[in-house]
């Protein structure tokens, strides 16, 4: 049967009916569908893990006991669990393992863009690289028999066109049975990496890449498609929808297996097609494994990319593809005789930005407002909260990747910088790789001052559960984690948790620890505006007469706040009034109104009270 | 028009881009024009960018019927059919539209922050539509978002465009609802139903 699926849920299909049955992994744009999707199947378990080493750490052993096992991240999450990838490179798994790093390229929610295919090579593993949602579901499939014959984890390398792309896909209804293991493996020579055993493993895996890579020759999903023998073009992922697209007449040499590389397909291709060139998104990969097999690629009369650095030659590394960019740089290269048109009509109009922002009611906005007028130095992390960075907050100063806030202003503390610095994180970047910065500041004493932004929830990747939630990911009731306690357990005797709406507590206490000396903690707490809890709260306040235009509330950088037509009569400046369908009612703005003039909730209530009776 | 004629018209298939703001139901239509291309026998592709989860940001997503699709990405002048939640959102991707491209625009505003804090101007009705007349005179302007609110069911303004876009393909407007009475919660059918007819009926009654 057909059914429309993306690229994510498709994954979580295939798995599903492999037979998986342990997932763990932690959220990140564009991956975060497959968990939820695979954690509403029947028969299988589903968990969000504090960050991705430890989730590839928990599939790792699930695939060791026996269980088929898949572990899911963003491209960086491949950063922060690369340890595991490694060791498990080496040691190879009882039943199958697979790996999903979905890469972002053109980073349309990422901080860095980066082609882990080269992970691949790097730990020695195969890596397979879906063009569509149909193979996402067949590859994830083939991923966990190819693990199992090879005594290997496989990487499936997705990008954010293939995971967030819907399209038709044939699925079974049947899961597999697969067989239970005996007992836990007690084999220390494979399973425990000391120096000994490891220098006996590098030698089984080097060979059995050699041994893939003859397999991939006959990997059905390598394929060899012929048209014309004029253009040949090598391929794979997403990539091979473009070449189709604008080479429709173009021979074709699929790449599903995109490392190892079958080198005897590659070289019979080439020597049937008149020119050869590698058409592929973001690093040359499959272009410099192909030059290094001694294939002649074609070259563009004008070279495009010259220099020993680039080493791809027609196609551009940053950014994501798409049919005009591919068309224009086969036009540049000679390949075709049309370019894309490149006439433009002018709009002539300039069109107003439409950045995100924190939304109306975000329990982020006072921190960043006080901080805005403490004007220190603001090191942030990876959230809903890096958004302080914009104005008019405009307070982040530096934000890299998840849990480097605290350490990086550590480290202007350490150097001596003159400027107290504060780190903000968010509470569920605290969890993955925030607590061993603070554990850090603390135990090295540092002045460092950090506000945890206990929003109760992961926002940024559309509202995960974690550990400080109360729920799993399966919707089990759990623990709900004590910041507070385990900040005072890291060794930081100066915390306090407030509530994240009232500005000048949060106000007062940091300008008393600016002039106190080591580490302090606040932890401001309030539900994230967009949690349905948090819905049944919202009550838009009103703004009165006593407004003069004086623009304190315009500074808090809320969408709710408009400055409306009319003018102060005095000042000529126009006046406040509050978008009734976008306030929450939080007060930010009542509470900074130097005039009294925007009625808090309890006066709205008293007010709507009295004119309905 | 029936299917063959549908496909007479568009031999290439159709590739359709919506745009609104977060909240909007883009994602809904979308999956609605989705499933509605898989009923009528095309091969679909839908592509969307989820970005960040907090409100107010631009949300656009691709729909390509055709033979056989290939890339999901529509690039610039490759969209046959747009359909604009907003009207600034209209503008912004109106250099995606084909030569004789058609756009269906919700004749409603939704301020940014970047013009509420006074940073930049929302440009004014007459030079929205000056502007995409530059690109196609294939404009229809829906009221939306009023005939949602008349319904009491503000929501609903991607339905009211759904009904629309509908009449002006000549779809037989029982197989669109039938998808869409599949994507939504049994409690909301019948608002949807009555928008989708508003937004069918608006075409029907416009004078040629
Ligand atoms: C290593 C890594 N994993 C995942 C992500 C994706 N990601 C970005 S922000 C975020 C979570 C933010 O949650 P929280 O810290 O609670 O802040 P909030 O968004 O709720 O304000 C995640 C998972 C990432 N950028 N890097
Ligand atoms: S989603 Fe929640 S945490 Fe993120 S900006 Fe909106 S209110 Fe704030
Ligand atoms: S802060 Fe108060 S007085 Fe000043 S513009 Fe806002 S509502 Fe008016
Ligand atoms: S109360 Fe004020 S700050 Fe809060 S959402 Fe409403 S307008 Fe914005």
């Amino acid at each position: 049967m057909k059914r429309i699926l993306s690229g994510n849920e498709a994954v979580a299909r295939g798995a599903w009916e492999a037979g998986c049955s342990v997932a763990s992994g932690y959220p990140g744009t564009p991956s975060t569908e497959i968990m939820e999707t695979f954690a509403r199947y029947p028969n299988a378990y589903a968990e969000w893990a504090t960050n991705e080493k430890v989730g590839l750490d928990v599939s790792i052993g699930a695939a060791y006991a026996g269980k088929r096992a898949i572990s899911t991240m963003k491209h960086v999450g491949l950063n922060v669990a690369a340890d595991a990838l490694f060791y498990v490179a080496m040691t190879g798994v009882e039943a199958g393992l697979v790996i999903v790093s979905a890469d972002d390229p053109s980073m349309h929610s990422s901080q860095n863009e980066q082609d882990n295919r080269q992970f691949a090579k790097f730990s020695r593993i195969p890596c397979l690289d879906p063009a569509d949602s149909q193979e996402a579901r067949d590859f994830t499939i083939a991923a966990f028999d190819l693990s199992e014959q090879f005594d290997t984890p496989v990487l499936l390398r997705m990008t954010t066109r293939v995971c967030h792309t819907s399209s038709p896909v044939e699925v079974t209804e049947q899961q597999q049975q697969i067989p239970e293991k005996g007992k836990y493996p007690r084999n220390p020579a494979k399973y425990v990496m000391i120096p000994a055993n490891a220098r006996r493993r590098h030698p089984v895996i080097e060979e059995r890449v050699s041994e893939l890579s003859r397999f991939a020759e006959n990997f059905p999903y390598n394929r060899i498609e012929y048209r014309s023998k004029d253009l040949g073009i090598i391929t794979g992922g997403v990539a091979y929808q473009y070449a189709r697209e604008v080479f429709p007449n173009a021979s074709i040499l699929k790449l599903g297996m995109v490392y190892p590389l079958p080198v005897e397909m590659i070289r019979t291709f080439s020597e049937s097609v008149e020119k050869v060139i590698v058409l592929e998104e973001l690093d040359p990969f499959i272009e410099d494994q192909v030059r290094l097999m001694g294939i002649e690629l074609y070259k563009p009369a004008k070279p495009i990319n010259s220099d020993y650095a680039h080493t791809k030659s027609i196609f551009p590394i940053p950014g994501e593809l798409n049919s005009a960019i591919v068309r224009h740089a086969a036009y540049l290269a000679g390949l075709i005789n049309v370019d894309i048109k490149q006439e433009q009509i002018n709009l002539n109009v300039p069109l107003p930005a439409r950045p995100p922002t924190l939304c109306p009611g975000c329990p982020h906005r006072s921190s960043f407002y006080v901080l805005s007028k403490l004007k220190v130095p603001v090191n942030g992390d990876i959230g809903c909260y890096t958004l302080g960075v914009a104005p008019p907050l405009s307070t982040i100063d530096t934000c890299g990747c998840m849990g480097a806030g605290i350490g990086v202003a550590h480290g202007a503390a350490v150097a001596g910088d003159q400027e107290r610095h504060v780190a903000v994180i968010g509470d569920s970047t605290f969890f993955h790789t925030g607590i061993s910065a603070l554990i850090n500041v603390a135990y090295n004493r540092s002045n460092v001052i950090t506000i945890i932004m206990d929003n109760r929830v992961t926002g940024m990747t559309g509202h995960q559960e974690n550990p400080g939630t109360g729920f799993t990911l399966q919707n089990q009731a759990t623990i709900e984690l004590d910041i507070e306690k385990l900040v005072l357990a890291c060794g930081i005797e100066k915390v306090l948790t407030v509530e994240a709406f009232q500005v000048d507590v949060i106000e007062k206490t940091l300008k008393q620890w600016m002039k106190e000396d080591g580490p302090a903690v606040l932890i401001t707490r309030e539900e994230c505006a967009l949690l349905p809890s948090a819905r049944k709260r919202y009550l838009p306040l009103q703004v009165t007469d006593q407004c003069n235009g004086c623009t304190v509330c315009f500074r808090i950088g809320c969408p709710a706040i408009l400055k409306s037509e009319e003018l102060d009569p005095k000042y000529h400046r126009p006046l406040a009034i509050i978008d009734q369908e976008l306030c929450t009612g939080c007060e930010i703005c009542a509470q900074v109104c130097p005039r009294d003039a925007i009625l808090f909730r309890d006066q709205v209530i008293a007010l709507t009270k009295s004119e309905v009776g | 028009m029936d299917i063959k004629q549908l496909k007479n018209k568009y031999p290439e298939g159709i590739n359709f881009l919506l745009t609104g703001v977060g909240g909007q139901g883009t994602i809904l239509a979308s999956n609605v024009l989705a499933d509605l291309g898989m009923a009528l026998g095309f091969d679909v592709k839908k592509a969307e960018i989820h970005g960040m989860s907090q409100r107010g940001g631009n949300v656009i997503s691709y729909i390509r019927w055709g033979e056989h699709v290939y890339s999901p990405i529509i690039t610039k002048g490759e969209a046959d059919i747009i359909l604009a939640f907003e009207k600034l959102e209209a503008l912004r991707s109106i250099e995606q539209i084909s030569p004789d491209g058609m756009i269906l625009i919700n004749d409603y505003a939704i301020v940014p922050v970047t013009v509420s804090s006074g940073l930049s101007v929302y440009p004014d009705d007459e030079n929205i539509q000056e502007s995409l007349q530059k690109f196609t005179s294939n404009t229809y302007w829906v009221k939306g978002q009023d005939i949602a609110e008349e319904i009491g069911y503000p929501k609903a303004s991607n339905v009211v465009l759904l009904g629309a876009l509908t009449a002006l393909l000549a779809i037989d407007p029982k197989e669109v609802l039938k998808v869409i009475a599949a994507r939504i919660s049994q409690k909301y059918i019948s608002f949807n139903e009555q928008a989708f007819d508003s937004g069918y009926k608006t075409i029907q009654k416009r004078p040629d």
